[in-house]
């Protein structure tokens, strides 16, 4: 995974390790913020969404075709990329989740091709209207540029991003956790049955709960569009990373994602500090392998 | 033992002898070439998602990662042959072989794992091998393997002038894989697995080794996935780490058989036959002028047909009710 802004290896010295590590946390933050959709997705209603990686593509595009056409900075567009993903994850649900929740049989099958058809089918209607090429957004208010904090230079997108995670991550738990509609999405996770004796339609908690599972995803993709190439197949390289940060967190913690982006860059940092480039998602995978080995449950997953 | 499946299962039998005499008589009218390759990876996709599916639908354990079994058939062939003049069919034997260890060794570690944290860990062991290829220079590293040409014969398994020897060896895969399941669905084995599959703690109350029985699954599985694997090498002559060990090809796997009806005896040859042309014909008619729209169409068909029919496309045959579970 190559960023447009990226610097070569450097040499292994005290600071250069400083400085990938600075950039890895940056980076995890932001891998947090992509996977946490598909975690609150799942705690919610134990599906996993096998577009997850599409979803991410769209909002990318969004977000370039906002600055395409209207010029607006993808900083100010990331509040519409986020609305416009929150309609598009309810759709989704009212129109294809729904229905693969009422299978009798397979349950579980019919959840993830009928998620991975959808994924299929988004990344053909963006080949088909927007071309195979790659795009990217030449000038915004952070692209490129970095800012030195005690000797450390942090690119300014991911620096943002992170701040963003952090306070999308504070956000979502205050929502969850004191609001009236936070409480329902809690109640109907333990028992969908129960809810509907106390008037909570459980639909449109789901319908809800993929919204902002979605709308997640569409301010992640919105930061992301400023420093990375933008393709069809660009949500695909980020789909298998934000599944082994949710599952290395442990599935349906939204908390465990968080964790698990932090863990998910710093790892990607330090390996790309000792292999070759081409290796840097190794290290990820194998971490995720040595804790589902030790913790088959993921770092903070229950059940 | 009751009556009405053993009459099924000599059924099913026949059924299969009769369908692979018409396939095996199918060159005398198809002479179209283009059309002889798509019925060649219509029965490779026939065999390999009949192996996935001892795995993934008869055992429950779904792998999402069987590319690394495919990859590793049609590089042990391809190495063995380049490297040390082995001959493909010791080739396809070793890489078969090779693969059921790896099975086991990864089922070891990995089938204490439930659910999802299971299927991730066969996609990312996939990638992480994928990766390795794709860095390891002797064997050909990103840049893949052309396997040198030494003429038509039998003995080496390389034919230019012909895809027939091709077709009849991909049928004749696609026949053992399907027997080879057949004979398990009726053996303990089979049992053991349905077992595993609806309760694995009841089964292992009532005496089922829930582990050796899952290790067994993996290893005839992954073994037949390396046996295509090593055909598909020898039939494009040339592989590269993402030709042959990429995502696509786990998944390429799998929904033939999920589409079909997973876990059923013929689930995963109805699947490839209706997907494998689909893909292929789309791909060539709409694909080449609109950009996507092999995609569009492949996409809504899986979607439309997993909401439709969550057991398959056997479902739409009565007779196969009580098997299509």
């Amino acid at each position: 995974m190559n960023s447009i802004f990226d610097g070569g290896p450097g040499v292994l010295t005290a600071e250069a390790i400083i400085q990938s590590l600075a950039s890895g946390l940056l980076m995890g933050l932001l891998y947090g913020l992509i996977a946490v959709g598909l975690a609150l997705i799942f705690g919610l209603m134990d599906v996993v969404n096998f577009a997850h990686g599409e979803f991410l593509m769209i909002s990318m595009y969004a977000t370039f075709f906002l600055f395409a056409f209207f010029a607006i900075d993808p900083l100010l567009s990331a509040p519409l990329v986020a609305a416009a993903m929150f309609v598009f994850g309810a759709v989704v649900y009212l129109l294809i989740v729904r229905f693969a929740m009422r299978a009798k049989a397979n349950a579980g099958m019919v959840q993830i091709f009928s998620t991975f058809g959808l994924a299929i089918v988004m990344r053909g209607l963006a080949q088909f209207f927007f071309t195979p090429d790659y795009r990217s957004i030449p000038q915004s208010a952070l692209g490129g540029k970095t800012v030195s904090i005690a000797g450390i230079f942090l690119p300014e997108p991911q620096l943002v991003g992170a701040l963003l995670s952090i306070a999308a991550f504070g956000a979502l738990y205050l929502f969850i956790n004191r609001t009236d509609f936070g409480r329902a999405l809690e109640a109907t996770r333990e028992d969908p049955g129960a809810v509907a004796l106390v008037g909570i339609d459980k639909n449109r908690v789901f319908a809800l709960g993929w919204g902002l599972g979605a709308a997640l995803v569409g301010l992640s993709g919105a930061i992301m569009a400023i420093f990375f190439y933008i393709y069809p197949d660009v949500g695909a390289s980020f789909a298998l990373i934000a599944y082994v940060t949710v599952a290395l967190g442990g599935f349906g913690s939204v908390f465990g994602a968080f964790a698990g982006g932090i863990i998910v860059g710093l790892v990607e940092a330090t390996t790309a500090l000792i292999l070759p480039p081409s290796l840097k998602s190794v290290g990820i995978y194998a971490v995720y392998l040595l804790v589902v080995f030790i913790r088959p449950r993921g770092l903070f997953g229950s059940m | 033992m009751d009556k009405n499946f053993a009459t099924r299962r000599r059924r099913d039998l026949f059924v299969a002898a009769a369908l692979a005499v018409i396939a095996a008589l199918a060159p005398l009218f198809v002479k179209d070439v283009y059309v002889q390759n798509i019925l060649i990876l219509t029965l490779m996709y026939a065999a390999l998602s009949q192996s996935w599916n001892i795995l993934s639908g008869y055992c429950g354990q779904i792998s999402l990662g069987h590319a690394l079994y495919f990859g590793l058939g049609a590089y042990t062939t391809a190495l063995l042959f380049m490297k040390f003049g082995v001959l493909p069919w010791f080739g396809m034997l070793a890489g078969g072989l090779l693969s059921a260890l790896i099975a086991m060794g990864l089922g070891y570690l990995c089938f204490r794992l439930r659910g999802h944290y299971f299927v991730i860990a066969t996609i990312v062991i996939a990638e992480i091998t994928l990766l390795l290829f794709h860095n390891w220079d002797w064997a050909g590293a990103a840049l893949g393997i052309d396997i040198p040409v030494r003429g038509d014969s039998w003995l080496k398994f390389q034919f230019t002038r012909s895809k027939l020897p091709y077709f009849y060896f991909a049928l004749v895969l696609a026949c053992v894989a399907w027997f080879v399941t057949w004979w398990l669905e009726d053996s303990k084995w089979g049992f053991w697995w349905r077992a595993v599959k609806d309760n694995p703690e009841a089964a292992e109350s009532l005496g089922v080794v829930v582990f050796n029985s899952k290790m067994g699954a993996a290893a005839v599985s992954a073994f037949l996935v390396a046996v295509g694997g090593s055909f598909y090498a020898q039939f494009v002559s040339y592989i590269d780490p993402e030709s042959v060990m990429g995502f696509q090809f786990s998944l390429l796997m799998a929904l033939p058989a999920v589409l079909g009806g997973i876990g059923t005896l013929w689930g995963p040859v109805l699947g490839a036959a209706i997907l494998i042309p689909l893909t292929e014909l789309t791909r060539s008619f709409i694909g080449g002028s609109g950009r996507g729209v092999d995609l569009i169409v492949y996409g809504t068909l899986i979607i439309l047909i997993s909401l439709a029919l969550p057991r398959g496309l056997v479902s739409l045959f009565p007779s196969r009710k009580g098997a299509a579970r």
